[in-house]
């Protein structure tokens, strides 16, 4: 076995154990931090890619600045355990089978695909540098239109959340 | 041996890795002698005295303290979470380093380059994703406690960091217009020639936003209010004891080494040297400035220095006479340069954060933010479109 496989598999079953544990913990705190470890986790995923313009924007984004909020509000509101309620019957008998095709059908698709067994073969061709520079002149050239309107509708975004803050006072 | 051969990168990694662990450790204890000698002479004391010569082996005793102190755990705090902490604290400061060149790249053995363990044409996207994470030591450290003066002091760095790190972001992205790249020997050789290439000077406003900001990212004086003693004990770490609390210092001052690094590759020229290469004598000024601090150590010996203190100190002599004679072997010299400037610049800097910590009061926590978002901001904003707008025009 290549070190970017075992790589691959010790990244992924942590990035599976942080996303039971996102679920099962109860503290928001712990949800929180295994939310952190999948995000990690799955940058590592996208660096043996060779995606690492995109490995290196998931850590910053992700978990350097929306967990870091997450784990701010928690920490402020000082929520506390969560309840457990019992499982709800539309959750038993529709939930699960729905969520166990979903799972089979993923499967599938990435069987029949070129993809799957590619994933673990670790960095194809892109190299970091050359990437970087591909993804951003498609970005600023070609999308550059979207990407700005995008920008627009974060700004909306920002402005609504201001306005809802300040209506109570 | 075909282990070896075949694993090179990961055979020769390792190696760095371990020295570059030993160095920054032993560079992280005497730093704390080096802060608390230099603010002591700016308040008008002695420092560290009496554990070996001029308190050199004061950081050695207080690893050790540290070391058989009682680790407390306080019953009502998270467990996990609270051990998990310090560890995350410290093993991120530490990974920034690995991305650090501290000489030129052409100096190599096995085909891997001597003088930085992850060359990444990236680089520093990955140094910024790593200190991006860096706040869940100290704001998880104040949350698991379950004490309201760590609680406080996390919640202010959390805020306190995310704020600021959009400037600190924004002050470099001048840096990499210029240079137009993103890897650090790119940034560096981009300000080849002498002193005058350096980016500090067209990017004078960057440089003064990046160091506000860095000052701010690593929690020091004038912005320590997640540690502010006056009003909250100790901050974060008011319930860890023992060697989890001697993380958090670690981290400390391994972040403050990362951001003085930084500073250095970025705006004054990482491993280059100031003179122009024509002027060959530079070659000889590593080996000529240890054998110089060697001669005020002998001076100092022979003067000074009584009993036991006197044989310490004569090793010190020896030790710098031994390191100016390797530096000034034909072959090492050309090596030498690279590190030798690069150290001497980022310990200028370090001198710099002691200085300002022994000078400036703390800033109020409304004053903090109102600074990072109403003046900092804008200003580093106004920096990146003012340098975009000259690099279009100039290249038109």
């Amino acid at each position: 076995m290549s070190l970017p496989i075992i790589l691959f598999f010790v990244c992924a079953a942590l990035a599976v154990a942080g996303a039971i544990a996102l679920i099962v913990a109860r503290e928001p705190i712990h949800s929180a931090l295994s939310l952190i470890l999948v995000m990690v986790t799955l940058a590592v995923l996208y660096l043996l890619l060779g995606a690492e313009f995109i490995a290196a924007v998931q850590v910053i984004v992700y978990a350097g600045a929306v967990m870091v909020l997450f784990v701010f509000v928690i920490m402020l509101l000082n929520a506390s355990a969560e309840v457990r309620t019992n499982w709800s019957k539309m959750a038993m008998y529709v939930g699960v089978p729905l969520g166990i095709f979903l799972l089979l059908e993923i499967a599938y698709w990435v069987w029949r695909s070129s993809v799957g067994p590619n994933v673990a073969n670790g960095a194809t061709a892109a190299t970091g540098a050359f990437s970087t520079r591909a993804l951003s002149m498609e970005l600023f050239k070609h999308y550059l239109f979207p990407f700005e309107v995008t920008s627009i509708l974060i700004l909306i975004a920002i402005l609504g959340a201001l306005v809802l803050a300040k209506r109570s006072e | 041996m075909d282990f070896i051969s075949e694993h090179a990168v990961l055979v020769v990694s390792l190696i760095k890795i371990a020295v570059l662990l030993f160095v920054v450790m032993t560079a992280l204890a005497y730093l704390t002698w080096f802060e608390r000698k230099v603010v002591a002479r700016i308040q008008s004391r002695w420092g560290p005295y009496y554990v070996g010569a001029h308190g050199l082996l004061q950081p050695l005793a207080d690893g050790l303290k540290f070391l058989f102190k009682e680790d407390v755990t306080p019953p009502a705090s998270d467990r996990l979470v609270y051990t998990l902490a310090p560890f995350l604290a410290l093993s991120l400061a530490l990974t920034t380093l690995a991305l650090i060149p501290f000489g030129p790249p052409d100096i190599q053995v096995f085909g891997q380059p001597v003088f930085v363990v992850a060359d990444s044409s990236i680089g520093l996207l990955f140094l910024f994703a790593i200190t991006s994470m860096g706040v869940y030591g100290v704001a998880l450290a104040g949350w698991s406690s379950n004490s309201k003066y760590p609680l406080l002091g996390g919640l202010r760095s959390s805020a306190q960091m995310v704020s600021y790190e959009v400037s600190l972001t924004l002050s470099v992205v001048g840096v990499l217009l210029l240079a137009g790249s993103f890897s650090f020997n790119g940034i560096i050789e981009h300000q080849g020639g002498n002193i005058l290439h350096w980016h500090v000077w067209p990017q004078i406003v960057g440089f003064l936003c990046y160091i506000t900001a860095a000052i701010a990212e690593t929690n020091r004086v004038p912005f320590d209010l997640p540690e502010a003693e006056t009003e909250l004990v100790a901050g974060f770490h008011t319930e860890y004891s023992s060697f989890k609390f001697a993380m958090f210092f670690m981290a400390e001052y391994a972040n403050m080494i990362t951001v003085s690094c930084l500073a250095t590759i970025l705006f004054f020229g990482g491993w280059l040297s100031p003179f122009p290469d024509s002027w060959t004598w530079q070659l000889f000024l590593p080996g000529v400035g240890l054998i110089a601090l060697g001669l005020y150590c002998l001076y100092d010996t022979v003067k000074e220095m009584r009993g036991i203190a006197q044989l310490q100190f004569a090793v010190v002599t020896l030790l710098c006479f031994a390191g100016g004679a390797i530096c000034l072997i034909p072959r090492v010299m050309p090596i030498a340069q690279g590190p030798f400037w690069f150290v001497t610049k980022v310990g200028l800097f370090i001198f710099f954060y002691v200085w300002i910590r022994g000078t400036l009061p703390r800033f109020r926590y409304d004053q903090l933010m109102s600074f990072g978002w109403k003046l900092l901001l804008p200003v580093s904003l106004a920096n990146l479109v003012g340098t975009a707008l000259v690099i279009l025009l100039v290249k038109r």
